[in-house]
C-alpha cells in the first residue's frame, strides 16, 4: 500500500460503509482504516448498524403483497369512485344538455329536415323529464319549489313562464297526491316539472314544457328504475315519471293526458 | 399505455419496509402505502417517464408521512409525543443497549435522517436516487448521512437520553 497521505475524505468513508467502493478505493480506505484505530472503530460499528437494521427489516420485504394493497384492487376502487362522480355530473348536466339539443333540433325541423319530426323531440321530453326526475326526486329538504298549499299561485307561475295553460291532474285515484312543483330550464325556453307522492312516499312527476310538433303517441322510456312516458300535443311535450313499471304507469299516462286534454 | 400494475406492484414490498420502518405499526404502514399508491394512480400520466418510478414512488410515500406528521402536529399530538418518549425512554435505552435494536434507535433521528440511512442503507437507493426522494443536491446527502450515521452510533451506544439533552 501506498503511504500516509493518500487522502480519504468522508465520502468515501460513507461509501466504504455502504460497500460501493471499487477494488482500489476500498483497499486504499482499508489501509487508512488499519492506521487509525479511532476511526476504524466509528467504521465497523457504522458497518455494523447498517446490517442490523437490514437484517431487521429484511422479514418485511418479504411478506407477500395484501390484498388491498394490490393494484387490481386499487385501481378497480378507484374506477368506481370515478364511475360514480361522472354518474352525477352527467345527471346534473343531462338537464341542460337534453334542453340545448332540443332547442338545436326545433330550428333545425323549421328549416330543413322534416324527416326527424315525430321521433326526437318526445326523445328529449323524455330524456329530459328523467333527468329532472332523477334530480329532485331523491331532494328530501326541497323536493319542490312551490308546495300544494299556494297550489293556484303555482299553477298561475308556471303556466305564465311556460305559455301555456297548465293543470295539476288528479291523480288521486292512483294514490298519488300533488305535492307542489318547480320551474327548470328546459328547450329553448323553460319547463315545470308537478310532482306527487303516495302514500308510501313513491314519487311520481309530470314535466312539461314547449316542444315543436302537434301529436304523437306515447314514447316509452326506461332509465334504470325510472320509467317515463312521453308524448306532445299541440306544441307541448309532455312526460310522466316514477319509479313505477310500464304497465302500472301507462294507465297514469292515460289519465293524466285524457285530463289535459279534456280541460285543454 | 403500460399496465402500471406491472411496473408498481415489483415495488410494493419495498414501499411497505420503508413505510413500517417509519412508522412501526404494521396497518398503519399499509395505509401509508394504499395512500402512495392510490396517488401515484391518479398522477400516472404526468410522471416522468424517464424509469425514475422508484425515486417518485418513495417520495410520494415520503411527502405523505411527512404531511400527516404536521397534521397530527396541528392538531396537538405534540404533547402526547413529549410524555411517551419521557416514560419509553428507559425502555428504548436498555432495548438499544441490550439487542442492538437499531431500528428502535432510528427513531430518535429526526425523519430526514430516518429516510436517508433507510433509503441508501436498506433499499440501496444510489446517493443520486436518494437526492432525488429527499429533493436536495448530492453533496448535501453525502454530508446528511455522514451526520446521520453518527447520530444513530450515538444513540445506540448512548441511549437516547444523552442525545436528547445534546439536541436541547
Amino acid at each position: 500500500m501506498t503511504g500516509e497521505d493518500v487522502p480519504i475524505d468522508e465520502d468515501e468513508l460513507q461509501a466504504f460503509v455502504d460497500e460501493r467502493l471499487d477494488g482500489p478505493r476500498r483497499d486504499a480506505v482499508e489501509a487508512h482504516l488499519a492506521r487509525h484505530h479511532e476511526l476504524r472503530e466509528r467504521i465497523a460499528a457504522e458497518r455494523r448498524q447498517r446490517a442490523s437494521l437490514r437484517a431487521q427489516l429484511q422479514g418485511k420485504a418479504a411478506e407477500p403483497i395484501p390484498a388491498r394493497l394490490r393494484i387490481a384492487t386499487i385501481q378497480a376502487a378507484r374506477r368506481a369512485r370515478l364511475a360514480r362522480r361522472v354518474s352525477l355530473i352527467a345527471a346534473a348536466a343531462a338537464i341542460f344538455v337534453v334542453g340545448a339539443s332540443a332547442g338545436w333540433f326545433a330550428n333545425s325541423l323549421r328549416s330543413a329536415q322534416p324527416v326527424l319530426t315525430a321521433q326526437v323531440p318526445t326523445t328529449a321530453i323524455a330524456q329530459g323529464a328523467a333527468a329532472a326526475y332523477r334530480t329532485f326526486v331523491v331532494e328530501v329538504a326541497h323536493p319542490v319549489e312551490v308546495g300544494v298549499a299556494q297550489e293556484t299561485h303555482l299553477l298561475q307561475w308556471l303556466s305564465k313562464r311556460l305559455g301555456h295553460k297548465l293543470e295539476a291532474p288528479d291523480l288521486a285515484p292512483f294514490g298519488y297526491r300533488l305535492m307542489g312543483g318547480r320551474l327548470l330550464p328546459g328547450g329553448s325556453g323553460a319547463a315545470a316539472q308537478l310532482m306527487y307522492e303516495d302514500s308510501a312516499g313513491k314519487r311520481l312527476t309530470l314535466y312539461v314544457r314547449a316542444a315543436d310538433g302537434t301529436e304523437t303517441a306515447f314514447r316509452f322510456q326506461q332509465d334504470g328504475d325510472a320509467a317515463t312516458f312521453a308524448w306532445i300535443d299541440q306544441g307541448f311535450g309532455f312526460a310522466v315519471t316514477a319509479t313505477a313499471s310500464r304497465e302500472e304507469l301507462l294507465p297514469i299516462a292515460e289519465a293524466v293526458y285524457k285530463g289535459l286534454t279534456s280541460k285543454g | 399505455m403500460v399496465d402500471p400494475g406491472a411496473l408498481l406492484e415489483p415495488l410494493i414490498p419495498a414501499l411497505r419496509r420503508y413505510a413500517y420502518a417509519l412508522l412501526h405499526d404494521h396497518a398503519a404502514a399499509d395505509d401509508l402505502v394504499q395512500d402512495t399508491l392510490e396517488r401515484a394512480l391518479s398522477r400516472w400520466t404526468s410522471r416522468r417517464p424517464d424509469g425514475e418510478l422508484r425515486a417518485w414512488l418513495f417520495a410520494i410515500l415520503r411527502n405523505l408521512n411527512i404531511d400527516a406528521y404536521r397534521q397530527a402536529r396541528r392538531r396537538g399530538a405534540q404533547v402526547e409525543v413529549d410524555e411517551v418518549d419521557h416514560s419509553e425512554t428507559a425502555t428504548r435505552q436498555e432495548t438499544a443497549l441490550e439487542a442492538r435494536d437499531v431500528l428502535a434507535a432510528l427513531d430518535q433521528l429526526p425523519e430526514e435522517q430516518k429516510s436517508l440511512l433507510l433509503l441508501i442503507g436498506v433499499e440501496d437507493f444510489s446517493y443520486k436516487e436518494a437526492a432525488r426522494v429527499l429533493d436536495v443536491p448530492i453533496g448535501t446527502v453525502m454530508s446528511r448521512l455522514s451526520r446521520a450515521r453518527q447520530r444513530l452510533r450515538s444513540v445506540v451506544e448512548n441511549g437516547p437520553v444523552a442525545l436528547l439533552r445534546r439536541v436541547k
